[in-house]
């Protein structure tokens, strides 16, 4: 008789459950890097300009820029490369002008990023 | 009837968001082709969320638009609040106002799809609360005995709400704080709000194809309730496939590839049911259909995309790549739009139905611009996506990838300028009607008129066929 409605809310709890659990125990996975507060500071500053616009973390934002999940860790990038580019932009990249702080902060923040996944999603 | 002056505003609204959309995504295509032009005056990160914010307002709003017209009709009364529907359609128009403002000025909350500050996102939500409201006092609906597009609508504007909250989890640290949980909650809440705005389209769809077949059956049979619950566990839990390489639960990423490719399939397979019920003399007065028509083709097409994108052994190659972009594009443009469109169109004819055979000329030539420049943007993507994929695989640097791919960013440069061109004449006589509409609301005499089709309401069909939406059967 009601069928439909008992199948309507099977699944919204199964999708209620669901979120809980990927909202603690799914995502909970240990990263071997703390979010200090000048990563938190590189983040907002990622926002703010919005970074991802261009660029990817773990495959996901724009193309017109490269992916920057192991961007610190990368051998043929690292640590220096993302830095010359955070302060003086690139061919297709608008100079943002940060300061020393804010550079730092943001290279924290893709240090962060790059310690929560091994291998290279791109 | 009451509402009529309301839908046709969100119309335009929608179709000013479609153009502008438009000319921002093509803004943001020269940035490929003309490397660093302009870059600090129109940076690519201000052009993408213009065109990105702006075509999902276009799919929004002409959701809303579409479902304000429609409801009315299904009870054969008039909405059952203008001023409420009104209260929304002012709130829609200051968010775009504001959000199109921040977006030049360089203002972002950096979150990919969603850009704006979280009294924004409020506003939004107050706005879906607002249109559900209209909903279920107009229609009154007993879920048990209602057709399909009321639980769709219901279900669209449900998820919207819930969306819009999981979407702005982030300010808690317990999300922020946790690059993981940040990004799979993010991409939770996006992929589930493709899945409430699919809902609010498909609901509109299945009305269309009710009204121009002449009789509701499609919306109340067994395989379109099945379909629309099989649509709502895609919404609820297939978004995974967006974050396979985000290292959260390996669950989430089962869960999703479990459930997955099955979506696209879900409006093929109605329409396709629906087609095979339709007369050829249906199929000639109608633009709408050959707008539905074609949707089957770019269903067809995103399915290929969507088993890529979803099977993990595939999705390592295709993820991060303009695969995804074409699947993304494929969908809003080739589904999304064209389904709009055909909404907007049968509205159109509605109201100005001695139109029908100047605009039937011009519209299909423009329909043909449209579907070709589409087909071969849709290439250029899926091109890009295959020489990004494989340079990847070589460990090529990046300024190299982008080099290799030059030629076929000008074909996707080029192809998204003739789309475009189609769009914008295809839709401009749409505006030039919903003006009109909103200016005198002035239906057309009963001279004017020529019969549409042989179209009966749900209102006469219950004299015929007893079902009501207001009395509870169960």
């Amino acid at each position: 008789m009601k069928k439909k409605t008992t199948i309507f809310f099977l699944l919204f709890i199964s999708y209620a459950s669901y979120s809980a659990w990927v909202y603690t125990k799914g995502t909970e996975q240990n990263i071997p890097a703390k979010f200090t507060s000048q990563a938190m500071t590189g983040k907002q500053l990622w926002q703010q300009h919005n970074c991802i616009s261009c660029h990817q973390l773990y495959g996901l934002g724009g193309y017109l820029g490269p992916d920057l999940t192991n961007i610190t860790s990368d051998p043929r990038r690292g640590k220096a490369y993302a830095e010359a580019f955070i302060r003086a932009g690139g061919p297709t990249m608008p100079v943002f002008h940060f300061n020393d702080k804010q550079t730092e902060a943001i290279i924290a923040y893709l240090e962060y990023v790059d310690a929560s996944v091994k291998n290279n999603p791109k | 009837m009451k509402g009529k002056r309301i839908a046709f505003s969100f119309w335009l609204l929608a179709l000013f968001c479609l153009v502008f959309g438009l000319l921002f995504g093509m803004a943001g295509s020269l940035q490929y082709v003309f490397t660093g032009m302009l870059k600090e005056q129109f940076s690519f990160a201000k052009m993408r969320p213009l065109h990105v914010f702006l075509i999902t307002q276009w799919i929004s709003c002409a959701a809303i638009g579409g479902m304000y017209y429609f409801i009315p009709s299904v009870r054969n009364k008039g909405l059952f609040s203008p001023l409420l529907a009104k209260l929304h359609l002012f709130i829609n128009i200051f968010i775009v106002m504001v959000a199109v403002s921040d977006f030049l000025n360089g203002k972002f909350t950096g979150r990919e799809y969603m850009e704006f500050p979280l009294w924004i996102v409020a506003l939004m939500i107050s706005g879906w609360i607002l249109a559900g409201i209209n909903l279920l006092a107009t229609v009154k609906p007993s879920y048990n005995t209602a057709p399909v597009y009321i639980w769709s609508w219901s279900t669209g504007i449900l998820f919207f709400i819930i969306t819009l909250t999981e979407a702005s989890l982030w300010q808690f640290d317990h999300f922020n704080a946790n690059i993981i949980r940040d990004i799979t909650v993010q991409w939770k809440a996006m992929g589930s709000m493709v899945g409430a705005w699919n809902q609010l389209i498909y609901g509109s769809a299945m009305f269309l194809m009710c009204r121009i077949s002449g009789s509701d059956k499609i919306a109340r049979s067994k395989e379109a309730f099945f379909f629309y619950f099989l649509g709502m566990a895609n919404l609820m839990f297939n978004w995974g496939h967006h974050t396979y390489v985000v290292p959260a639960s390996p669950a989430i990423k089962m869960t999703a590839y479990i459930i997955s490719m099955t979506e696209l399939l879900i409006l093929f397979n109605m329409i396709w049911k629906w087609l095979k019920t339709l007369n050829q003399e249906d199929k000639e007065l109608h633009q709408s259909w050959r707008l539905l028509k074609m949707t089957d083709n770019w269903i067809l097409l995103n399915l290929f995309l969507a088993i890529a994108i979803s099977v993990p052994a595939l999705n390592m190659y295709t993820h991060g790549t303009h695969i995804t972009v074409a699947h993304a594009m494929g969908a809003t443009i080739g589904i999304n739009t064209t389904i709009l469109l055909a909404c907007a169109l049968y509205i159109y004819f509605q109201e100005r139905r001695s139109a029908l055979p100047h605009m039937s000329k011009t519209f299909r030539r423009s329909l043909t611009v449209f579907n070709v420049s589409l087909l071969v943007f849709w290439i250029s993507l899926v091109g890009m996506g295959i020489v990004k994929a494989a340079a990847v695989q070589q460990h090529t640097v990046f300024a190299e990838i982008m080099h290799k791919l030059q030629p076929w960013f000008r074909v996707f440069s080029a192809s998204g300028f003739v789309l475009t061109a189609a769009i914008v004449v295809m839709v401009a006589p749409l505006i030039r009607q919903f003006t009109g509409s909103i200016i005198r609301h002035k239906p057309e005499s009963a001279s004017q008129r020529k019969p549409l089709t042989k179209v009966i309401t749900i209102a006469e069909k219950e004299k015929q066929e007893p079902f009501s939406v207001t009395s509870d059967r169960s």
